[in-house]
């Protein structure tokens, strides 16, 4: 029993952080090292470690998933997910949830120093990918003494991570859950994305990423950033629904350039509340990793290739609004699977939210992870 | 096995056990869960109804929302012993191109659908001018899912036309088994067991 994690291991618990000395070889060709992950634990890990369930986050999550967010306060972001009596339980699962390297909230990145010059990298940070991202988790796992995951599960870009997972250790992973999420960022997602890259990078206050040292962050491009890429994640219904072309606390339009319509309030204070959370220049980067990221294209052409060397279980879910990561970015990775023989599993659910359902109530999507997780253990 | 409609209970007690299969239009996977759990089959299914797919997910089992006409063909070939298609062929757009598919994947495939030469519907439809609508075929003309209707001679024409071989052929009465004898004029259902 000797290998057991005990209560008072200082691994594991609510808001941890190592320093793991490295280096990780990066898609690049880059190395990195040491690296610096921030991450939590629930759960206890059972005697045969079978239980262990790593949580991969979305472009601006972090490794709150089910625990108070200590900037802003709120619940974990997938609480509905992840928590007492969930599909995802701490209960019966060791649940693993840590900072992408290249974020922002203890994991190494751009804001994080360097090292050799005791400086913030900025710019210098080496460029990463979604793989170097599963690379570091991976390196994480080895340091809490995790060999095989029970499942890896991620929507949105936490979905690529997911999905990356079998594909670079295809021994380490049993099921694969994945949702709202593609086996590749298209021209549209890229798109967007150097919009809001673009944003950031005409803000005056970014100085070519080196803004640390006064505190005058590029707020305002951030902001524009995080507007246009919100839009993405909502549905014209969803937007119809809830704002309309109401206006914001006003009878009449001013004829101005005034918040004028609730969309507009409600969008400008989206991208506000997110400068007060988030770097700049991680945006940046983890922006290009999801835009490099193409699973097919890292095996010579062919998804399904992918996949030949895992035996894993997969299931994916999407959404019918959701027009970020539609439903035919899914089919095309279950028929990949598919055509190599593999155990996969896929819905199309219905709700209004668009790509943001992944987030919000949708008790179909609990029954659906809840009963594909224990489907393993039959 | 007394909960599983009687086509599926003739399938089940006919599957070897250990074998990998497909059910094609597995509804809500009941018959894939007896599979697995009495026969240890390796059950994979394909289903057009979301909420279906949601509940046989819910109960562990792989199956991917997808349609029997146009996602077949990302199946390889060869790749499962049994192809089963219970109750769908009449609602696909193209049955023989569905079959075909289904003996391209799989090494056999069990058919099974309503016999709409049955004698009630002929009476319905000679007496009454109307097309049946019966205790195996409730719904009515134009909110029927059932777009081919197909007898079970006609099927055995198909069969004959196309090359298939027949393993097998069951006919059912409510839920027992009838004779093969005039099985197009009594039987309500059929189930056939084909090869390439």
């Amino acid at each position: 029993m000797a290998s057991l994690p005990r209560s008072d291991d200082s691994r594991f618990g609510l808001r941890r952080q190592v320093r793991l000395a490295g280096p990780i070889a990066l898609s690049s060709g880059a190395s990195l090292g040491p690296v610096d992950i921030a991450y939590e634990t629930y759960g206890a890990m059972n005697a045969d470690k079978s239980n262990v369930i790593l949580i991969c986050h979305a472009l601006t999550g972090d490794q709150y998933v089910a625990s108070d967010h200590p900037v802003t306060g709120k619940p974990g972001w997938w609480w509905r997910m992840v928590g007492e009596g969930r599909p995802v339980d701490p209960a019966r699962h060791f649940i693993i949830c840590s900072n992408v390297i290249g974020s922002c909230m203890g994991s190494s990145g751009p804001a994080s120093l360097d090292p050799a010059t005791g400086e913030p990298h900025g710019m210098r940070f080496p460029v990463l990918t979604i793989a170097d991202m599963v690379r570091a988790q991976a390196a994480l796992l080895d340091h809490l003494g995790v060999e095989r995951l029970a499942a890896v599960i991620g929507g949105s870009m936490g979905g690529m991570q997911a999905l990356t997972w079998p594909t670079l250790f295809p021994d380490r992973v049993e099921s694969c859950v994945v949702i709202a999420s593609t086996a590749r960022h298209s021209a549209q997602n890229i798109a967007f994305h150097e919009v809001g890259r673009q944003a950031i990078m005409a803000d005056p206050r970014w100085r070519g990423g080196d803004y640390y040292a006064d505190g005058q962050v590029p707020s305002a491009g951030l902001a524009v950033a995080r507007m246009a890429a919100h839009i993405t994640y909502l549905s014209e219904a969803g937007l119809t629904e809830k704002f309309g072309r109401r206006l914001q606390g006003r009878d009449a339009k001013t004829f101005g350039f005034d918040a004028d319509f609730q969309v507009e309030s409600y969008l400008r204070h989206q991208g506000l509340s997110f400068v007060d959370r988030f770097d700049a220049n991680s945006y940046l980067y983890i922006t290009r990793a999801m835009d490099y990221y193409d699973i097919a294209e890292d095996h010579g052409g062919s998804l399904a290739r992918a996949f030949a060397a895992t035996s894993a279980r997969f299931c994916l879910v999407s959404f019918d609004t959701d027009w970020l990561y539609p439903t035919a970015e899914s089919r095309i990775i279950v028929h990949a699977l598919n055509a190599g023989g593999a155990q996969a599993s896929f819905v199309e659910l219905s709700s209004p939210f668009g790509h943001d359902a992944f987030l919000l109530e949708c008790p179909e999507l609990n029954r659906v992870v809840d009963g594909f997780l224990r489907g393993g253990r039959a | 096995m007394s909960a599983l409609r009687p086509d599926l209970a003739l399938i089940a007690r006919t599957v070897r056990p250990g074998a990998r299969l497909l059910d094609v239009g597995c509804g809500d996977g009941a018959l894939m869960a007896v599979l697995r759990d009495r026969a240890q089959a390796d059950a994979r299914g394909l289903e057009i109804d979301p909420s279906n797919v949601a509940a046989a997910v819910g109960r562990g089992l792989s199956v991917v929302q997808g349609d029997a006409d146009t996602d077949l063909r990302y199946y390889p070939d060869a790749s499962f012993d049994y192809a089963i298609l219970s109750q769908t062929l009449q609602t696909t757009r193209r049955p023989d191109l569905v079959v075909e598919e289904l003996l391209r994947i799989a090494t056999q495939a069990f058919v099974s659908f309503p016999n709409f030469a049955h004698w009630r519907g002929r009476i319905s439809l000679l007496w009454g001018g109307r097309m049946p609508v019966t205790r195996l075929l409730p719904d009515r003309w134009y909110d029927t899912l059932n777009i081919h209707h197909v007898t079970v001679d006609d099927f055995r024409a198909l069969v004959k036309e196309r090359g298939w071989h027949i393993d097998g052929q069951w006919f059912l009465k409510g839920d027992r088994e009838t004779t093969h004898a005039n099985a197009n004029l009594f039987a309500e259902h059929a189930v056939f067991l084909l090869r390439r």
